[in-house]
């Protein structure tokens, strides 16, 4: 350890001298308190630190010891369920020892010692195992079997492997060189964690909100960002995908968000039952919560906080879903600690390197073969808030973050505005994904998926297009064919695309359901234009009470859809048909 | 403030080497603290207090509380108080009037503390939090009916120049109560308001016999700008006292946040920082956090910290950095208009900008009542349209439209004037249902989609629609 002298203070920003021998951020305490901080910069001896905790009463001459190690996550049994702060630190740990207000300088371990765990082997003696197989499990909760791995890096053949209860920080696996291998590993929160390769993204990521995997879905380990101003439901949609997306294992970062919405997701998840287990939500969830008064450095490292959980839940062969919420918090930390240095400010006071961080941070993201000789496939799907200031997208964040991310859901103030939720922009929105997940959408939900997406999201496009005549001239002066258009996107915005978050039957929209809904619409919109060709008028055919039951299909639950949607479809059919012969 | 305690520090310097408008380099400096409190004596013998913001080696930046006008180079003496900024908490804070600091400006005893807590605070552990859950009446319909305060929540006030900001304050201070009854104790920081502002304050608080329930703060337009600094975070400290320590209900005033952030700049600026958006300060985020962060209810204790936080829109944009980063904080906003205000409309709540995030926390069956959510939502449909449709009659005049149109167009006249219009007429929460529900009978039925359909068969009724139509009419 490397001892120094603290010689500047201004923040979360402290130079120390006499730190000659410490290396680029390596994690050094500082002051009487121990308040735990990065190194940022060298100059000569004097080594410049960023300090995740808050540095009133820090004083010139005070001490600054350099531990000469990165800051290091413990990996290991025990991580789902719990809440973490932005360095790892277990707040509930924090809470009982220390009280209800986060004070300094307090550290704990990340994974509870005492808890011992059963541990089944999976390999013999003598076996030869190399990086990523996998020596054993342990059962973390009812659903998720947590794999015991041989570290990256590490492999040969097993001379001791034991069986039975045994505490995170103990020896289950002596292999013939010496190396021991723990139930917890460690592994620098900054540096990705090695997979064999990258595979191809082509499996959708299933959400159950109809905007997103109607319209614009994403593929296990793709990523996307949803950025609006405030008020427009960032946070509400980052909370829905947590809660009902298809994945194993849920990451929610609060980066630099409220006290209360963490709070909320922790009295939620416990009580919500995931559909597909059978267990509360929160046996699958890994919350890191570093509050926007939580300080400012531990934000910037949180996001990396985030990911490593998530690739290490990946090497195991999970399906890992990371909610950052929000990464443009994680941005502004990062401008702050750059102004703290005096480097030159780029776009915004943003620090250049901005673009290449956010780059490093989503590419750690992705469908890939772990290592191990299994060949075992796992991803990590991001989604990330974007907090512009004034809802304006064009600033270095959304820019930057656009750049690299395959999905864009794009939050208008002006629908949140009329309470159309979830507020995504189905003009603004895109995604990238598309060409590779459609064949999976055409073999597992129907062949003509495709097909009717495109027309609703044409017909919609139509819809600014009469809306801009409307304004001109009112919507009495426009023909009957027009009218029907407008009059089937108001049905698809009010009864497709607006979905209730909080509704027990609507929040979650299985694909099949979604499909039948669509399918309904845009039989309704045939069978109005039938109608019309056939001379009827369009005010008749609008009048007929079937629009009403489409306005209710969001009440059908999804196990009776295929019938009662199906029916609906056949029906819609029939009786607009039975007015032209009329 | 600062305490006398002999230490290291508490050692009095002569070493200024500049003064900078607000701030004072002191060089020579041994073993001051980042954060210290100072006593700064001009050669006059008068007293100005200041805090340490940088310390490099053996030079320190300390900014000052107060006009630097007086100081000198050579004579000014610092002395270091070897503490961080304080404030002295007591349960006899209440009724009585302090400046900016913290210190009494009534003219009554001095305060003998019960405790003294660091102004910075520490936030609040995000595991202890308790869920905020609980209705509090406001008993004007615009909040309570759909964006609905519940206890521990952080709710600003949008306002403008020469909007009616502080009479809304005012009268949610004098109507708030939770659902059983309990009273709140008010903590009031006001900075940089003019005299005019704060005796209407006092006034009101007074008529509505609050008084001796109010803890102020007190920094006039005139008083020194950096002191507003302090100002939110000594409010706040006592606040944190009173509901954590004597299990009280409270409710913080801050008024008004425009002015905090000007002085955020100014000291910004002045130690030559490189600037974020319109001149603020990149940090201002964070800054804004650790004051409107420090609302909530924590688990097994009694007492809660809801904070009206009140700013003023600068040209009315919502845009500007100041409501923009606001609104990222806290949990909702609520927003004036201009244009209601000059059709004489009170309160001036535009609803379509306005949001309460924890409105689903507080309403709802055994909270408010089952239908609350669904009246919302389609009275915000309803009036979102009839607002779009307002822009397309002046265009295409009224005779193009469709019936339903018309209707819609109608309901959104009626909506102004019987639910947002109420002067200073407190409601009950039933009151502003019914009010909602027969605005809700105007239009026909099956255009009501937002709400379940067994309220629907509840409550909706053509007949009633009339109370709303006619009365509209005056």
């Amino acid at each position: 350890m490397i001892e120094g002298t603290v010689i500047k203070v201004s923040g979360p920003v402290v130079s120390a001298e006499g730190m000659a021998g410490s290396k680029m951020y390596d994690v050094t305490k500082v002051g009487e308190l121990g308040l735990i901080g990065e190194i940022v910069r060298l100059d000569g001896d004097v080594a410049i630190i960023q300090v995740y905790e808050d540095t009133s009463g820090l004083r010139v001459g005070e001490k600054a010891l350099c531990l000469e190690q990165p800051l290091l996550l413990e990996l290991g049994p025990g991580l789902l369920s719990s809440i973490f702060d932005g360095t790892q630190r277990r707040l509930t740990d924090i809470a009982d020892s220390h009280g209800d207000f986060i004070i300094r300088g307090v550290t704990t371990d990340a994974l509870p010692r005492g808890r011992k765990w059963e541990f089944v082997p999976a390999v013999e003696e003598g076996a030869e195992v190399v990086e990523g197989d996998i020596i054993g499990e342990v059962a973390e909760t009812h659903h998720i079997s947590h794999k015991i791995m041989v570290p990256p890096g590490k492999g040969g053949r097993v001379a001791e492997i034991k069986e039975g209860e045994f505490r995170v920080d103990e020896t289950v696996c002596v292999l013939e060189d010496g190396t021991e291998i723990k139930l917890m590993q460690t592994w620098p929160a900054r540096v990705p964690r090695p997979v064999k390769r990258k595979e191809n993204p082509n499996i959708p990521f299933i959400t159950g909100t109809r905007i997103l995997d109607t319209f614009f879905p994403i593929a296990q380990g793709g990523y996307s960002i949803i950025p609006g101003g405030f008020g427009t439901g960032k946070t509400v949609t980052e909370q829905t995908l947590a809660k009902w997306a298809d994945a194993d294992i849920v990451i929610y970062v609060g980066c630099g968000e409220r006290g209360n919405e963490m709070t909320e997701v922790l009295a939620e998840f416990p009580s919500l039952i995931d559909p597909k287990t059978g267990v509360p939500l929160m046996q699958r969830t890994i919350l890191v919560a570093n509050t926007s008064n939580m300080p400012v450095a531990a934000r910037e490292a949180s996001i990396y906080t985030g990911i490593t959980l998530a690739e290490y839940y990946r090497d195991m062969g999970y399906n890992v879903a990371m909610m950052a919420d929000s990464t443009s918090r994680w941005g502004e930390a990062l401008r702050e600690v750059s102004g703290r240095l005096e480097e030159m400010p780029g776009e915004e006071g943003y620090p250049a390197y901005l673009a290449t961080r956010l780059a490093d941070f989503y590419e750690r993201c992705g469908r890939a073969v772990c290592l191990g000789s299994d060949d075992r496939i796992g991803s990590i799907t991001a989604i990330g808030a974007v907090s512009p200031p004034g809802g304006d997208f064009s600033e270095p964040m959304t820019q930057n973050s656009l750049r690299i991310t395959g999905a864009f859901w794009a939050l208008d103030t002006s629908l949140a505005h009329r309470r159309h939720f979830p507020a995504i922009s189905w003009l603004k929105s895109y995604t990238l994904y598309m060409d590779q997940i459609k064949e999976w959408y055409a073999r597992n939900v129907a062949e003509d998926w495709k097909e009717l997406r495109d027309k609703a999201m044409s017909l919609l496009q139509k819809e600014v297009e009469l809306q801009e005549i409307v304004q001109l001239v009112g919507p009495d002066a426009l023909p009957d064919f027009a009218k029907a258009v407008l009059e089937t996107t108001r049905i698809l915005r009010e009864d497709f695309l607006q979905q209730f978050a909080f509704s027990d039957v609507d929040a979650f929209c299985s694909l099949r359901k979604q499909y039948l809904m669509l399918k309904a619409i845009l039989t309704y919109y045939a069978g109005l234009e039938e109608a019309l060709v056939a001379g009827v008028p369009l005010r008749q055919a609008t009048e007929h009470p079937i629009k009403n039951e489409i306005a209710r299909m969001k009440e059908i639950p999804s196990e009776e859809a295929e019938e009662r949607i199906g029916d609906l479809i056949q029906r819609i059919r029939t009786e607009l048909r039975s007015l032209g012969e009329w | 403030m600062p305490t006398e305690k002999t230490s290291l520090a508490t050692l009095e310097y002569q070493t200024i080497g500049e003064v900078a408008g607000p701030l004072l380099f002191v060089s020579r400096v041994r073993g001051c603290a980042y954060g210290e409190m100072v006593e700064v004596r001009s050669v006059d013998g008068s007293i100005k207090y200041g805090q340490v913001i940088e310390i490099a080696g053996e030079l320190a930046v300390v900014q000052v509380f107060g006009p630097t006008a007086g100081l000198d180079v050579k004579r000014t003496k610092v002395r270091f108080s070897g503490e961080v900024a304080k404030m002295p908490c007591s349960i006899n804070l209440l009724g009585r009037i302090l400046n900016g600091m913290g210190q009494p400006r009534d003219g009554g005893p001095e305060i003998f503390p019960e405790e003294e807590r660091e102004i910075i605070g520490s936030p609040i552990n995000p595991w202890s939090r308790d869920e905020p859950r609980d209705f509090i009446q406001t008993g004007i319909s615009a909040i309570d009916g759909l964006n609905t305060l519940v206890r521990g929540q952080k709710l600003p006030i949008f306002s403008g120049a020469g909007l009616p900001g502080n009479e809304l304050a005012a009268l949610i201070v004098k109507n708030a109560k939770i659902l059983g009854g309990e009273e709140f104790a008010i903590v009031f920081g006001a900075m940089g308001i003019t005299r005019r502002e704060a005796s209407f304050f006092q006034e009101s608080f007074a008529r509505s016999g609050a008084l001796e329930r109010v803890v102020f703060f007190l920094n006039l337009a005139d008083d020194p700008t950096v002191e507003r600094l302090l100002t939110p975070r000594c409010a706040l400290t006592v606040a944190e006292y009173l509901a954590f320590e004597h299990d009280m209900q409270v409710l913080v005033i801050l008024t008004d946040m425009t002015n905090y952030c000007e002085a955020l700049r100014e000291i910004s600026t002045a130690r030559e920082e490189v600037p974020g958006r319109r001149g603020y300060p990149g940090y201002m985020y964070t800054d804004l956090a650790t004051i409107y962060e420090r609302a909530g209810r924590i688990k097994g204790k009694r007492g809660s910290v809801t904070q009206i936080p009140i700013l003023s829109m600068p040209d009315d944009d919502i845009t500007h950095p100041i409501p923009d980063l606001t609104g990222y904080i806290t949990e909702g906003q609520i927003v004036l208009s201009r244009q209601l205000h000059r059709r004489g409309i009170f309160p001036p709540i535009d609803v379509l900008p306005c949001l309460s995030r924890l409105m689903n926390l507080g309403i709802g069956e055994g909270r408010t009542r089952a239908d609350h959510r669904g009246v919302a939502d389609q009275l915000y449909a309803y009036y979102a349209e009839g607002v779009d449709l307002r822009r397309l009659v002046a265009i295409v005049g009224e005779e193009a439209l469709t019936d339903t149109d018309r209707l819609t167009l109608k309901f959104a006249d009626a909506f102004e004037q019987n639910f947002l219009d109420q002067k200073e007429e407190n409601r009950e929460l039933e009151q502003t249902l019914e009010i909602g529900w027969n605005l809700i009978s105007m239009m026909p039925r099956e255009t009501v989609k937002r709400i379940k359909t067994e309220y629907i068969d509840m409550y909706y009724n053509p007949a009633k629609a009339e109370d709303v139509t006619t009365a509209g009419g005056n």
